[in-house]
């Protein structure tokens, strides 16, 4: 069982693949990508993880006690960042296809150039 | 055709990141000599209590400038997006009839969310927070003044040059930051202030310097990110209202 949160990230990158390999809507599409980008912070902050480890802040507790790894909560935080920013632009090109397609099917763009 | 292509693939990559995975230390016992050794010193040595803060502003600091930076470009890329095929001149909405529930709500919320935004952007090196998470509660206090109906409350309370402004001024802020320390002679990023007591506000040196520089990027940087696309918005419902109001004089 101790391998579970690993499992569970390796589904997750699967699944949101699968989700953005289907999708008929870019909106939709962006979503699926948000999830399989979920993956990796369950994967580092999962590998991080301590049992009996509490958060790596020491305000009013002693720098002794077992906290959880801080490298990879910044390293998750960067990955957020990301993902984040990866939705927004993929969201404004998709404003841009609509516009010019009226339609948000990742396949209508192709169809009509061609 | 797809499906059958993305089987193969998909199967195959699961397979390959399952065996992976079970090469990994198993979970809850995870041990690193960085973060032992940060785990034991990070607090000595840089006096904030937050060791993620630490890492993220200071022992990753290069590394984190990198990543604003990536928030910076990729809402510099969606203005360019979107300002580009905005026409300039387009009707401004009047502002929907909202049910006065939900502004009562809105508005005695937002002045909350800035609050605890800068609460969490002050702290940042201290406890729980900093610059990217009370960043992001800065926006969420704004966007809730558009989200109790009052768009052009919003669009005043968020003017778009000063959106721009502060967003470069958060992410110059950072490299300035950087340079000084290089300039005293010492590293890029080097700490040049003096440190305080362990676990005060002001206690981490240059540190909050940059995770209030983050948090004044990240605010604004969500903000301007929303606008664009609730300008886009507006403008789309504003074009169909003159295209209506054509139809209907044109019938």
């Amino acid at each position: 069982m101790s391998y579970l949160p690993y499992v569970v990230a390796v589904w997750l990158l699967v699944v949101g693949l699968y989700g953005v390999v289907t999708s008929r809507n870019l909106v939709h599409l962006t979503q699926c990508l948000a999830v399989a980008q979920s993956s990796s912070y369950l994967l580092l902050l999962a590998i991080g993880f301590r049992t009996g480890g509490i958060a790596p802040v020491f305000s009013g507790v002693s720098t002794g006690r077992k906290a959880v790894d801080p490298i990879v909560q910044a390293l998750t935080l960067t990955d957020v960042v990301v993902s984040v920013t990866i939705s927004g632009l993929l969201l404004a090109i998709s404003v841009q296809v609509f516009k010019r397609h009226h339609s948000l099917d990742p396949a209508a763009g192709r169809e009509m150039q061609g | 055709m797809r499906l059958t292509v993305f089987a193969v693939a998909g199967a195959s990559l699961a397979v390959l990141l399952g065996y992976a995975v079970f090469g990994l230390p198993p979970f809850g016992t995870f041990h690193g000599p960085y973060t032992d050794y940060l785990l034991a010193h990070a607090v000595g040595q840089r006096h904030g209590t937050n060791v993620v803060a630490a890492v993220t502003f200071d022992y990753r600091g290069f590394d984190t400038m990198g990543e604003e930076f990536i928030l910076f470009s990729a809402v510099s890329g969606v203005a360019l997006l979107l300002r580009a095929s905005r026409d300039s001149e387009y009707e401004r909405p009047v502002d929907a009839q909202p049910v006065e529930s939900l502004t009562a709500v809105g508005l005695l919320a937002s002045p909350v969310f800035v609050v605890v935004g800068l609460w969490l952007v002050a702290h940042g090196p201290v406890t729980p927070g900093g610059g990217f998470q009370g960043g992001v509660v800065l926006a969420a206090g704004a966007l809730l003044i558009y989200i109790a109906g009052q768009y052009r409350g919003f669009r005043t309370a968020t003017d778009e040059a000063v959106l721009d402004a502060a967003e470069s001024v958060g992410a110059g802020g950072f490299i300035v930051v950087g340079l000084v320390g290089m300039g005293l002679g010492a590293a890029f990023l080097h700490n040049f202030l003096p440190y305080g007591r362990i676990g005060h506000i002001d206690s981490s040196g240059a540190t909050a310097v940059i995770n209030a520089a983050v948090g004044l990027e990240v605010a604004a940087a969500f903000v301007l990110l929303v606008t664009e696309f609730t300008e886009e918005v507006t403008s789309a419902r504003a074009h169909r209202k003159l295209r209506d109001d054509a139809d209907r004089e044109g019938a």
